[in-house]
Formats: C-alpha cells, structure tokens, sequence
C-alpha cells in the first residue's frame, strides 16, 4: 500500500484524514483506489482524465510531472498531494 | 571591476560564480552563483529593474504612476530600489507573516505596504494585488508572475553570464517561486548546452499557510511552463536550514532559506552524476532572515510552519 498525504485543501473529501493508503503500481492506480472510497476526492484530483491543473503530486519528493505523469511508478516511495501555490517573494 | 558606476541600477547582474568544493566535494563541481551580489542583496533586482525598463520602454508606464505588486520581500525591496531611483511612488501587498526586516526594509525605502491574510501566504497576496489593480486603474503592477520581462532578465542576464563563465553545465538548479529564474536561464542555457537538466527546488510548504478554501484558489504563475523543467524537487524547511547552515559553516556562504534548499538539491543531484558541472543560483543572502525562529528553535520544521519562505 502507498501512503499518500493529503494537504489541508482536500481533508474534508477524505473524512479529515491527513494521510491515507491506496493499492497500485502507477500514480493514477493509487489515486483511482482512494477516490473509489472517498469519490468527492476524485472530481478534484483528475481533470478530464488528467491531473487537475491546481494539484501537484509528488513521488518521492519529485513532481510527478517532469516524471512520467500519473504513469509514475510509486515503487514503495510515499506519495505526497500539494494544492499549486504562488511561490516567488 | 574597479572603475565606477553612475547608479545602483547600472550594479544590477554580473554576479560571481564560486566552486563549493567543501561544501560539496567530490567529482562533480558544483558552482553557486552568488546573486546576494546584487545591489539589494537579492536576485530580485535583476526583474525588477527589467519589468521598469521595458514598461517605460513600451510607454505603458508613464513616469510618477504608481507601482503596486504582490511580494513577500525581496522583489519588492528590488522594487523599491528602482522606484526611488526612477522617481515612482510604491505600494507593496506583503503577507501579514512576512519577516520583520523585510518590512522594515520596505518602510525604509519608503515603500507603502497594504497586508494580506497571512494563512493565505503569497496567494493571498497575490489575490488582494489583483483586486486593487482592477479597482484602482491608476496602479501599475509590473506583477513578477505574469510579466516576460522576468524570465526575459534571467535569459538575457543570469543565463548569459553562466554561459559565458563556463564550458560546460550540466545540471542548473534554482528555486522555484514566479518561475523566471528556471524559466530564462534555463532557455538561454539550453541554447549553449543542449543536454543541461534544469532543476526545480520547490518549498515543501508548512501546513498552516496551504489554508486555501479549495484547490480552485491555486495558483500556477502564466510565465511558469512546467514542461520545460526536467526535475521538480520538495525540499522541507528543514532540508532548507540543514542546507543554509552547512553553507555557512563550509564555505562561509551565508545564505537566505531558498539558497539552502537549492545548495541542498544541487548537491543531490551532484551525487547522481559521475563527473560534470552543476550550477545553483542563491537566490539571496540570510541578513533578511536573522528575526527567525529557526536559528534557535528546537523544533525547526515546527518554528517555520506559518511563513512562506521563498
């Protein structure tokens, strides 16, 4: 099982938990097993089939987008859900 | 350089390349590029003065208008700098949260300075901005996000003078906020070494300031294309002190949060290479961070949780 972090943002679509589990191989396998228990967390994770574009998912620490998107193998590393935030002071 | 120079402005860029063999050591050379050499001490500078230059170049900004942009620092001190030098009055939207010097700093310039929700971080900031541009025409905002002068400053300024410092990069690492850091040297780098990797070092952002309504309030800047980088990396804040301590004690580098996380990656992605070149861009220096916790603080990551640091 992938532990995966869920921000602040997204609690209230998975009971208030700050971390759950999720079965599969790749990114999108883990994230369609948790969004099949909590489906209020599916419309805001996936975007026409896509990765919504104000959710950043990390694998290890690494932005799933410069990998191989939600085809990212998780591979045992845990996985970690950011909602896209203005940086740059 | 010696000789002299007719104003701060004409000090902005040219900033020294230095090898980090200690802090970094082994068969990779790492170089951080010192941009704490700029005239305010921070990279900001460089986008700052270019997002003037090209808006009186265009005419869009006529002169004694007023500025107003989002920042939590150090654009803004750039700002400020070259508003004073170019006779423009400045309003500044800082998170509430944002460091004591910073403020002080932006008073001192004489910066006026309007706060937004400190749990919101820079969204809120830049959320509150836009709303006062749209209600306020007679505003200009150069707005650091969405303006090409910014990554435009990076191609044409820190990407050029890497090229031209060096044979041979690599890997670039620079930390990522508006993106016109990654965005600009990295294009002009890719020009001269079409294989460079161009790394994010991102900020792991401490729970209380992600308090968004919901995802819809994201933020994703118009001048960042996260296709264009090759690896986007979470640095923790703690990572990031670890890193800004080991830079001071290493190779007396005395470096804000974003350079200790950038040093951190840089040096990571070092470890995955046989030999080669990494550059890191240090975004600024630590003298703005000395009112932190966490140069004392038990519990680091916990001392930092409420503030976004770059």
């Amino acid at each position: 099982m992938t532990r995966v972090r869920i921000p602040p943002t997204l609690r209230s679509e998975v009971g208030g938990e700050r971390e759950v589990t999720g079965a599969g191989e790749t990114v999108r396998e883990v994230l369609e097993d948790i969004s099949g228990r909590y489906p209020a967390l599916e419309a805001q994770l996936f975007d026409a089939g896509d990765l919504a574009p104000f959710v950043n998912v990390y694998v290890g620490g690494e932005d799933v987008r410069t990998l191989d998107g939600l085809e990212t193998r998780v591979n045992g590393a845990s996985v970690i859900l950011l909602p896209a935030m203005a940086g740059g002071c | 350089m010696l000789g002299t120079a007719p104003s701060l402005l004409d000090l902005v860029g040219n900033t020294p390349l230095v090898e980090l063999s200690r802090f970094a050591p082994g068969p990779v050379t790492v170089y951080a590029k010192l941009e704490s050499e700029n005239p305010t001490g921070s990279i900001k500078d460089r986008v700052a003065k270019a997002m003037i230059e090209a808006a009186e170049a265009s005419s869009e900004l006529e002169p004694g208008r007023r500025l107003l942009e989002p920042t939590s620092g150090n654009t803004g001190i750039s700002l400020a700098l070259v508003a004073k030098l170019k006779g423009y009055p400045l309003t500044c939207v800082l998170p509430a949260n944002a460091t004591a010097e910073r403020r002080r700093v932006l008073e001192l310039f004489g910066a006026q300075i309007v706060e937004s929700p400190g749990e919101e971080g820079s969204n809120g900031a830049v959320r509150l901005a836009l709303e006062l541009a749209e209600r306020d025409p007679s505003y200009f905002m150069p707005f650091q996000y969405a303006n090409e002068a910014n990554p435009r400053a990076h191609y044409e300024g820190t990407g050029a003078e890497i090229a031209e410092a060096l044979d041979h990069v690599d890997v670039l690492v620079a930390g990522l906020g508006t993106g016109g850091t990654l965005m600009g040297t990295g294009a002009r780098l890719r020009e001269t070494f079409p294989n460079v990797v161009i790394a994010a070092a991102e900020p792991l952002p401490g729970e209380a300031v992600m308090g968004l309504r919901s995802l819809d309030d994201g933020y994703v800047p118009p001048i960042l294309d996260v296709s264009k980088l090759d690896r986007k990396i979470l640095v923790s804040n703690e990572e990031s002190v670890r890193g800004l301590r080991e830079l001071l004690d290493t190779e007396g580098i005395f470096g804000g949060v974003s350079a200790g996380a950038v040093a951190h990656v840089a040096r990571k992605l070092a470890g995955e290479l046989e030999d080669g070149v990494v550059v890191c861009v240090l975004a600024d220096g630590g003298w703005k961070y000395l009112s932190a916790e966490f140069w004392e603080a038990e519990d680091v990551a916990e001392s930092m949780e409420n503030t976004v640091w770059w």
